[in-house]
C-alpha cells in the first residue's frame, strides 16, 4: 500500500480517528456511536482470515442496536462490574488512507493503536489494527465499517471487554 | 420417593464440608486444590476435545487433565488417543499449539525424535548411538506416554488418567442428556465443532464457576442491567423498524425474568456430581425458518420422536468436574483448574448438521452475544466470582452456606431434584460428589 499524499485530507482522517477514540477514553458513548452510519458495523473478528462477520464467530460484532444496548447496560446504574468504571486511554498512529480500496465517495484508512486500561487497581494493554472503511458525508465522515484486528485475537483473555476499543 | 426430612447439617468431611455448608478453604487452600487435582481431576473422566476438530491424520489439539499438558490426536488408523504432551527423551513438550495438523508424526524440536500418533517411536537421529545400551525404542518408557482410558460419547472426547473406574457411560449416567440433547436436535443426529475456541481467564476456584451455571437465584440480580439494556433495545426495535427484535436479544433480555419466575423451575442432581437446570427462555419460535428446520426433523425421526427432541427442556448440564452444557444452543464451556483461585475456561459451540443456516445462526449470535470475551453477561458473573474470591480469603467467617431448601430435595432412582428453582440443591449435590472423591471414591 503507498500511502495517498493529499495532507489535507490525510490530516482531517487523523484528526477523526483522534476524535473517534477520545469519545471512547471519556465515555461518550452515544456521541460514538453517532459516528456510524445507521447501518454501520463495529466487528473485532475471532480469526484475521475471516472477511466478514457474517455466519462467522466474532469477538464484537455490533451494530446500532447492538451497540445501543452495550451503551445501555455500561450507564445503567447496575452494571455491577462497571463498579468502579475501567478507564482506558487510546493512542492512535501510523494512520495510511489505501487508495487501491478509496475512491470519491469511500476511504479505507488502516491505522495501528494502543489502548492501556485501568481496571480495579491494574493496567493492562490491547493492540491492534484498525481498518476503517469512511463515508465522505459533508465535511467530515461516518463509519460504514470499522474493522479491529486484535494482536492476541486467541490468546486466553484475562476477564473480558466490556466496552469497545 | 424419598424426601430427605430432617437429615440436616450431616458431616461429609470433618472440618470441611456438611450437607448444608462448606469450608471457605475448600476454594482458597493451595494443599486441598491438590488434593483436587489428585482425587478428582486424575480419577474422574475429562473432556477432551470433539471428533470433528481432529477429522484428518494429524489432527490434534491441546488441552489439561488437571496439571497436565494432554494431546488429543487422530492417528493413522483413524483412532483417536490422547497423549502426554512430553518427548520421552529430555522431557521437552512436543507441541505449542491449541490445535493443529502434525503431518505424519510429532517430531522433538530438540533432538528430532519422531512419534507416531499412538506414541510409539517412529524414528530417533543416528540410532547407532543406542546400539549396546539398554535404551529399547519398544519400551513404553521410550515412547509418548498414552492416557489409561479414552472413549467418546456421540463424538465427544474424553480422556481418564485413571486405569481403573466406571466406563465414560457409565460415568456420565443422567448427563448424557447433555449430548443427546445436542446430538438429537441434528436431523442427521450429530453436531459439528465450529474451530474456534474463546479461552478467558476467571480469577477464582473452579467450584464457584460451576455453582454458578445451576445458581437460578442469580440472574436477574447479576445480570440485571444487561437484561433491562436489552428489553428496552427490543422496544425500540419494534418501535422504529415495526419488527420484532431478532431472536438474540431475548437471550439477555431473559435475564429480566423476576426471581419468583425462577421458582418455578427444577434442578437435579445426577450420580458423579453431575447436575441439570430447566430451561427458562422458551426457545422454540414459529418462524418459516424454524418450521424448515422442524419439517427437516421430522422427515429424520417422524413426528412423535421430533417432538419429544423439541420439546425437551434443558439449559445448562454440568458435567463434574470439567463441563458446562447448554445442549439447545449447542454451547460448552470446559473448565481447567489452574489454581485455587485462577480457572481457565474454553469455550466452545456446534451446527447441527444437516440443520438449515438461520438455525445455525441462533448458535453462533449466543457464542457472540454471552460467550465470548465482549461477554455482558459473564462480565457481572467473573466479578462476581473475584469478589467471592477475595471475600473467601479473608478472614471474616469460616463457612460457605449452603442451606436454601436443605432437607427437602428428593431421591428417586439415583437423582435428586429440588423443590423450586431457587433451591441451593446443585451445591449441595456438587460437594457431595466431591466430598466423595476426596475421601478416594467413585473412581
Amino acid at each position: 500500500m503507498t500511502a495517498v499524499t493529499d495532507d489535507v485530507l490525510l490530516r482531517k482522517v487523523e484528526q477523526f480517528l483522534y476524535d473517534q477514540s477520545d469519545m471512547l477514553d471519556s465515555r461518550r458513548w452515544q456521541d460514538w456511536i453517532n459516528l456510524f452510519t445507521p447501518e454501520g458495523i463495529y466487528w473485532m473478528p475471532a480469526h484475521p482470515d475471516h472477511e466478514s462477520g457474517d455466519g462467522v464467530p466474532s469477538i464484537f460484532h455490533e451494530d446500532m442496536y447492538l451497540m445501543r444496548t452495550r451503551m445501555k447496560r455500561l450507564d445503567h446504574p447496575r452494571a455491577w462490574s462497571q463498579s468502579p468504571a475501567p478507564r482506558c486511554n487510546h493512542i492512535v498512529s501510523n494512520v495510511r488512507i489505501d487508495p487501491s480500496r478509496s475512491n470519491g465517495t469511500g476511504l479505507v484508512v488502516t491505522s495501528k493503536f494502543h489502548v492501556v486500561e485501568l481496571r480495579l487497581e491494574n493496567q493492562r494493554y490491547f493492540t491492534g489494527t484498525y481498518t476503517h472503511t469512511l463515508l465522505q458525508e459533508g465535511d467530515g465522515f461516518r463509519i460504514k465499517n470499522q474493522r479491529v484486528d486484535l494482536l492476541n485475537y486467541d490468546s486466553p483473555f484475562d476477564y473480558v471487554l466490556q466496552v469497545w476499543l | 420417593m424419598i424426601v430427605d426430612g430432617n437429615a440436616s447439617g450431616k458431616t461429609l468431611i470433618e472440618g470441611l464440608v456438611d450437607t448444608d455448608r462448606v469450608h471457605k478453604s475448600c476454594y482458597t487452600s493451595e494443599e486441598i486444590f491438590q488434593q483436587e487435582i489428585d482425587n478428582i481431576f486424575y480419577k474422574s473422566w475429562i473432556y477432551a476435545g470433539h471428533e470433528s476438530q481432529i477429522k484428518n491424520k494429524g489432527d490434534f489439539t491441546t488441552f489439561q487433565i488437571g496439571r497436565q499438558p494432554m494431546i488429543l490426536v487422530r492417528g493413522d488408523d483413524g483412532a483417536f488417543h490422547v497423549l502426554f504432551n512430553r518427548c520421552p527423551h529430555r522431557g521437552a513438550m512436543l507441541t505449542n499449539w491449541h490445535m493443529g495438523n502434525a503431518g505424519h508424526h510429532f517430531i522433538c524440536s530438540y533432538h528430532a525424535w519422531q512419534f507416531n500418533f499412538d506414541g510409539s517411536v517412529h524414528a530417533i537421529p543416528s540410532p547407532k548411538g543406542y546400539d549396546e545400551t539398554r535404551f529399547e525404542k519398544s519400551d513404553p518408557e521410550s515412547c509418548m506416554k498414552a492416557a489409561p482410558r479414552v472413549a467418546s460419547y456421540r463424538g465427544f472426547v474424553f480422556a481418564s488418567l485413571a486405569e481403573d473406574g466406571p466406563d465414560l457411560e457409565t460415568w456420565l449416567s443422567g448427563a448424557k442428556a447433555a449430548f443427546d440433547d445436542m446430538c438429537d436436535r441434528s436431523p442427521e443426529g450429530e453436531v459439528e465443532v465450529v474451530r474456534t475456541c474463546f479461552r478467558v481467564v476467571q480469577k477464582s476456584n473452579w467450584k464457584i464457576f460451576l455453582e454458578n451455571q445451576l445458581d437460578a437465584l442469580h440472574p436477574s440480580i447479576t445480570h440485571g442491567a444487561a437484561g433491562k439494556a436489552a428489553a428496552d433495545v427490543e422496544e425500540e426495535i419494534k418501535a422504529e423498524t415495526g419488527e420484532d427484535a431478532p431472536l438474540h436479544y431475548h437471550y439477555l433480555s431473559a435475564f429480566t425474568t423476576p426471581i419468583y419466575k425462577w421458582d418455578g423451575l427444577e434442578t437435579a442432581g445426577h450420580p458423579f456430581g453431575h447436575c441439570m437446570l430447566q430451561g427458562y427462555m422458551g426457545l422454540r419460535p414459529t418462524d418459516p425458518d424454524t418450521l424448515e428446520y422442524e419439517a427437516l426433523m421430522e422427515k429424520a425421526y417422524g413426528k412423535e420422536r421430533t417432538e419429544e427432541i423439541l420439546t425437551t427442556n434443558i439449559h445448562h448440564v454440568l458435567v463434574y468436574p470439567c463441563l458446562s452444557v447448554q445442549s439447545p444452543l449447542q454451547q460448552l464451556r470446559a473448565v481447567r483448574p489452574l489454581g485455587p483461585d485462577k480457572t481457565l475456561t474454553e469455550i466452545w459451540h456446534f451446527r447441527l448438521k444437516g440443520a438449515p443456516d438461520p438455525i445455525y445462526e441462533r448458535s453462533l449470535q449466543y457464542y457472540n452475544l454471552v460467550n465470548s470475551p465482549s461477554t455482558m453477561i459473564n462480565a457481572d458473573d467473573l466479578y462476581n466470582f473475584w469478589r467471592c474470591q477475595q471475600g473467601l480469603e479473608s478472614e471474616g467467617g469460616d463457612w460457605v452456606s449452603f442451606h436454601r431448601n436443605e432437607g427437602q430435595d428428593h431421591h428417586d432412582d439415583g437423582v435428586t431434584t429440588s423443590v423450586t428453582g431457587l433451591s441451593e440443591l446443585p451445591m449441595r449435590h456438587m460437594f457431595t460428589a466431591w466430598a466423595d472423591y476426596m475421601k478416594g471414591g467413585q473412581s
